[in-house]
Parts: C-alpha cells; structure tokens; sequence
C-alpha cells in the first residue's frame, strides 16, 4: 500500500480527535456517566449474568487464584476478578469512581467504603445485605463501616498490628514484657546493643504507624461522640506525645531498619528485640524464632491510658454505576460470598497468611489464630481493638501527622502544635458533615 | 460559498479570486497551516487550558468526590488554605528553596558550560558525561538517592564510608536534623545541571568569535572578558533558564515525595506546596477539587510574581546598558 502523506495525515488528525473524544468521556465528571460503559478487564456490556469484581493486590501467595476460584464457584452470575497490583489501590478506586468509567460492581475498600463514596451515592447501601447475621461479625468491624444506621460495606477480613518481642533477649536484660509505655522505653534501653536494636516502628522514627496509637493508648478517642471536635486535647495526651519524644532520643528507639515496620524482617534479622508489626508477619517470625517471642498490644501511656491496638478490614462495596449496571445482582453476590460461604471465609483468612476472619463465630475454625500468639492477636482485636474513624479524613490526619512529628523530632511545643490541629479539624468537620 | 469580487470594477482573473480562496492562501497555504496546528491546538486546549480554566472555576466551590461544581462557596477554599499552617509553611519553604536553588544551579551549570567551552579533546565525551543523569527518572534517582547513598541504617553507603572513617553514622532522611536537605539538593543538581550547561552551550556558541578577538587584541581576558562579553552576550539564554529553573523549583514534586514519604505519609519539612496540595485534595482516599483548585491558583500567582520581577530585573539591566 502506498502510505501517503495525506493519508498519514488523516490518521494523525483522526487519532487525535479519537484522544480528545476518550478524554471528554472520562472528563464529563461526576458519577452519572458510568453506566454502560465497558470495563477494562472484560469489555462487557449490560446484562444480568455479568459482575466485575476488584481487589487490590494482596502479597501473600495464592490469594489471586483463591479469589479467582471463589468468583467461578458463583453460579448466578459471570463474575470477572481485576486484580489490581501497585501500593495506590483506593486512588485507583477513588478516580475510577470520580471518572464513571469502567467502575466494577463490586470492589473492596479499605475500612468500608470512605465518606466521599457514601456521601456521594457511589456506593449502595448494603444494610439488608447483612441482615440478621449482623450479630454474627465483629461488632468494631461492623461499626467502622457504618454511617448514621446504614452499612455500607461487608467486611471481609480483619488485619491487626501488635508488638513482638524476644523473649530471650528480655530475659537476658532481667525486664518484664512491657505493659505501660514508661516500661517500653525502659526495657528497649536495656536490650539494646550495638548489633540490635531496642524498638523498631518504622524508618520514620515510628511515627506513621504508631500516630493512632498515641490517642488510643492515652486513653482516648480521635473524635468526641457528635463529630465536631478532636476528643483528646487533654493533658495526659501531650505527656503522651511528650515520652515519645524523649524515648526517641534516648537510643532504645531504633531509627532505621533493612525494611519497614510493615515487613517482619528486622525482628527476624535480629536487628531490633521488639518491633511493631502486623499479624501478617506472624506465620514468619514464628518459622525463625520458634517459641522464643511473645505478642502485646501497644502499651499505655500514663496512668490514664489503656493497652490498644489497631485493626483494619477490607469490606466489600456495591457501585452504584458498575459498569454491567447490575446492583441486585453485586448485592447478591457479595451476601453470597462474604456473608454465607463460611468456608471461603475461612478459607480467604486462614491459608494465604495470618489474619482474622471478620464473622467472629469463624474464628475458633482459623487454625493459625485458634491457640498461641495468633489468638493472643484475636483478643486484643476484641479487648483493645480501635479503627480509625470514618469522619478522621486525609486532611485532619495529615495535619495530626504533621503536629506529631513537629513534637517529637523538631521538639516543638505539643499543646500549641495541636492547637492548629484542632483548628483544622473543627474547620474539616464542619465542611465534610452534611 | 459567497464569491463577492475584491474590486468589483475590474474583470481581471486574479482580482476575482473567491472568498474560499483567499481562506485557503496561495497553493493551500492556510489551509494546510491549519491542517497541521489544529491536532496541537485541539490538544493544548483539552489537556491544558480546559482543566486550569476548570480548576480555577471549581477552586470557588465545593467539590469533593466530583469535578462539577456544588455548592458556591466564594473564597472559602482560598481562606482554608491561606490559613492552613502547613500550606503556609510549604509556601514559605519554597520561596527560600527557590531563592537558593535558582542561582545555585545556574552558577553550576555555567561552571560547567564555560569549562567544556576550554576543554580541547575529548569536548563530546565530557558533554555527555555531564548530561547523561538528565536521562535518568526523579523517581529513580530518589530511590538510588534514599535506599543506598542516604539511607540512615548504618548499612548505607555514606554512613559506611563514614563509620570505616571513624565517624558516627547520620539519620540522613529522618528528620530530627536538616541533613535531608543535602540529600535533595544534591539530587537536584545531579539530575538538573546536566541540562542547563547545554542550554548554555548553546549560548555561548552564539557569541561571535570576532567579539572575543577583538577583545584580545584590547588586552582583555580572563575575569574581565567573562564580566564584560560572555556574560552580557548570555543575557536572554540566561533569562529563559533561570525562569525554567524557577518554575522547576515551585513544582518541586518527584524527589521529594519519593524520598521522604513515609508509608502513607509525608513529613511537615521539606514539603513541597504541591506535595502538600496533592496530601489534601487528592493524596488519600478523599478528593477535594475545589480545594486543589484554589491551591494551584495561589501557586500560579506566587509564579507569576517571581516570573514578573525576574523579567523586570533582567529588563532593567537591559536598559541601564541601552
């Protein structure tokens, strides 16, 4: 064929008016143009026996295949599994659901679906969904994914993080497993040597992970009962804040690690006697150490405080534009799946890593949590569990964040710092509540 | 299609020449003009202007979760902002970062440019030597940056380096000193200087080798031609790199989130405005538009700003030589 010029003319101007056609589609905004667009994992169109389901990519082996197995078992309809790999999950599900293309049916959510997702109607509500097996989950679980009388998700299951400890090492040091934060900082200095380090959090000093827990473990709530203000700005709180920030000066505090908090591997390498991590880690460390660890919940802070730990659960959330436009179909789905197939749940909890099944009349069938350090984690979800709230948004925790670390690594002043936070926070409530 | 006559008296051929026509121009000119700007312009304008006239409409108005405006809401976003500490904070970070970063850069990449010019051999292989980490990714410079040559665990590459000499290690990145600083500056200028020496060579070949010569031939060189020839002649090379180099500054994104972005998170120091608008507007699982929106507005204006005073410095000693 001769390609001419004018020829490769009219394909470039044809292409670009085909972007600038892709590009009104996806720029017309809102959430109303989602339906009947196709979806990038199967390209199908509308039709009762058609779901497409998301997940974000979990790292334990065998999880792909399992959900994949899952999906096929469902008889009612043609179920398409997206597995979404890379760190930014939720803004994949945020933009997605912003830009009204090739929104899937069903999906998972961090802690439920997010205030955006309900105040906006991107979601439905899945209250009857759940119906009269409520009681059979985890009552914090629950709550954290509903808003005002309605659930707007289906946990699936619960992850958690708890503090490991050698108890050897200890030992050695003649210290107790702490139970109070005036004790962590006492044993980490006391173990730590110039090849292991005392306590581990994170290459951020600990501060990203343990934010939370300076509230909880303080003895208070993030938010007070009506959502109109921050519900710890009392003294013992800036103590809190305070021993932190002298404990991460005075060397038990160890300061960076081969990997993160979030990877088991500095306690397995030895690198630190205590680490901050999460259950998932267990099956692991357990490998390494045998008998020789043992699991706490984060200590408390003063005599106010309380032991906490934190939990998060990945529910599973309606569209309410998936793209085969197919809501009475996701709901029935997900009640199949996430509220009757106790096998799979079990199956889903137990046997790609550590974690908790969300019923908690499945718990005593998971074999890694029914004895030892993993059902040591199930009763912490249930004695000290806290998740963070539904109305504590990116703007409120980015500036608590910001406070905390200005407090603990620039020593600036914690009631002032937190008085800005406050500020903030009042200003965000008020906008966000409608 | 209308075909009135130019001159309606005259019966010439050429002067009868239809509107359609003179739209296309001699031998389809316009025509064809159009024919290749159009794709670009249709471009620049969905993917360019659209979204900042967009975003500057929808920075007066609630928009959270959706791209269509909801609620009027005047200045509010602007008065969030401008009275959010941490926003204020990036801002005034980043004037001194600029202040700092522009000449900094540019005196490297001179240094760098007028020495090439000197070098007899191997003038080619240099040049590429110096250009080559252009090529390479923010993001993969900041992880090289943060995991190996900055990395605090005493395992990393300056604190060995450091220990085998007898020093103590240095928590490089984490926060409790302003060490980080030197990690991101010197990744800046590993990535940008490489490129702005170009820039300059090609400057500095513009200056008529006359001009030189006939300095010479004056008694001039060294210090004094560099001040009184190179200098001026680089003039308006220098003006279109040290604007570059300043909206480079204000958009300070990549290195800084990948290097000191903490899982989830990002720090109060260092914080680029952007980084700190994209924390807000869009960095979680929450979308605030409107307020991005009024963000990118204060962050155009402050450009603008600094863009105008620099063009009026440079214009000044413009005229001051006339």
């Amino acid at each position: 064929m001769n390609f001419s010029r004018r020829h490769f003319i009219g394909a470039a101007t044809g292409l670009a008016a085909a972007a600038v056609l892709t590009a009104c589609g996806s720029n017309s905004g809102g959430v109303s143009t989602g339906s009947g667009s196709s979806s990038a994992s199967g390209g199908s169109s509308s039709g009762s026996g058609k779901l497409i389901q998301w997940y974000h990519e979990y790292g334990e082996n065998g999880v792909q295949e399992a959900v994949n197995r899952y999906a096929k078992d469902y008889k009612d309809a043609a179920v398409t599994v997206k597995w979404n790999p890379g760190s930014d999950y939720m803004k994949l599900v945020a933009t997605t659901l912003l830009s009204g293309n090739g929104i899937p049916d069903v999906f998972e959510s961090e802690n439920g679906a997010t205030l955006d997702m309900i105040q906006q109607g991107q979601v439905v509500d899945l209250t009857d969904v759940v119906g009269d097996d409520k009681d059979k989950f985890s009552k914090p679980v629950l709550d954290r994914m509903t808003y005002q009388g309605k659930i707007w998700a289906v946990p699936q299951v619960v992850d958690m993080q708890m503090l490991y400890y050698r108890k050897s090492v200890l030992e050695k040091a003649k210290v107790e497993p702490p139970k109070t934060f005036a004790d962590l900082a006492a044993a980490a200095k006391a173990v730590k040597t110039s090849a292991m380090g005392g306590f581990f959090a994170g290459n951020d000093g600990g501060l990203g992970v343990l934010a939370d827990l300076f509230i909880w473990s303080a003895g208070f709530d993030q938010l007070n009962s009506d959502d109109t203000d921050l519900a710890f700005m009392e003294s013992n709180f800036f103590d809190a804040v305070n021993a932190y920030r002298d404990f991460s000066t005075s060397g038990g505090l160890l300061t960076s690690a081969s990997k993160d908090w979030f990877d088991g591997s500095p306690f397995i390498n030895g690198e630190t006697a205590m680490q901050w991590t999460g259950l998932w880690a267990l099956n692991d460390i357990k490998k390494k150490w045998g008998d020789d660890f043992g699991v706490l919940p984060f200590p408390a802070f003063g005599s106010a405080g309380r032991q906490a730990v934190p939990f998060g659960a990945y529910g599973s959330c309606a569209a309410a534009k998936g793209a085969d436009n197919n809501v009475e179909g996701a709901k029935k789905f997900i009640k199949w799946l996430w509220v009757d197939q106790t096998d799979k749940q079990v199956d889903f909890a137990n046997s790609y890593g550590t974690h908790i099944p969300a019923r908690t009349d499945l718990v005593s069938k998971a074999s890694q949590i029914s004895d030892g350090a993993g059902k040591e984690a199930a009763d912490f979800v249930d004695k000290f569990g806290h998740a963070s709230d539904l109305l504590w948004t990116t703007t409120i925790s980015d500036s608590f964040n910001a406070a905390l670390t200005n407090v603990i690594k620039k020593k600036a002043d914690a009631k002032k710092e937190f008085a800005a936070v406050q500020k903030t926070a009042q200003s965000e409530l008020k906008r966000i509540k409608k | 299609m209308t075909s009135t006559p130019a001159v309606p008296t005259t019966s010439e051929p050429a002067r009868r020449r239809s509107l359609w026509a003179r739209i296309r121009g001699r031998q389809g000119r316009n025509l064809w003009f159009a024919l290749f700007v159009t794709p670009f312009v249709v471009g620049l304008l969905v993917f360019v202007y659209i979204p900042i006239v967009w975003s500057a409409y929808l920075s007066f108005f609630d928009a959270r979760a959706t791209i269509r405006p909801t609620t009027f809401v005047g200045l509010a976003n602007y008065e969030y902002l401008l009275s959010d500490p941490l926003f204020r904070n990036s801002m005034m970070t980043f004037i001194v970062f600029a202040i700092f970063i522009v000449p900094v850069t540019y005196a490297c990449s001179l240094g760098l440019a007028l020495m090439l010019d000197n070098v007899g051999r191997f003038r080619a292989f240099f040049r590429s030597v110096f250009f080559i980490p252009t090529a390479c990714s923010y993001v993969v410079a900041a992880m090289v940056w943060r995991l190996s040559f900055f990395n605090g665990a005493r395992f990393g590459l300056i604190n060995s380096l450091l220990t085998t000499l007898g020093f103590n290690g240095v928590d490089w990145l984490g926060g409790t000193n302003s060490w980080y600083w030197v990690a991101l500056v010197s990744l800046r200028l590993w990535l940008q200087v490489g490129y702005y020496m170009i820039l300059l060579i090609a400057g500095l070949n513009q200056i008529p080798v006359d001009t030189y010569e006939a300095a010479a031939i004056d008694g001039a060189s060294g210090w004094r031609r560099l001040r009184h020839i190179t200098l001026p002649q680089l003039r308006s090379t220098t003006a279109a790199v040290q604007m570059l180099l300043l909206i480079g500054a204000f958009q300070a994104f990549d290195e800084f989130y990948n290097m000191m972005s903490t899982a989830g998170s990002y720090p109060p120091y260092a914080r680029p405005p952007l980084v700190h608008l994209y924390m807000i507007s869009v960095g979680g699982s929450q979308q605030d538009l409107g307020l991005g929106g009024a963000g990118t507005m204060i962050l155009t204006a402050i450009i603008v700003v600094f863009g105008l005073a620099q063009n009026w410095w440079v214009t000044r000693a413009d005229r001051r030589q006339a």
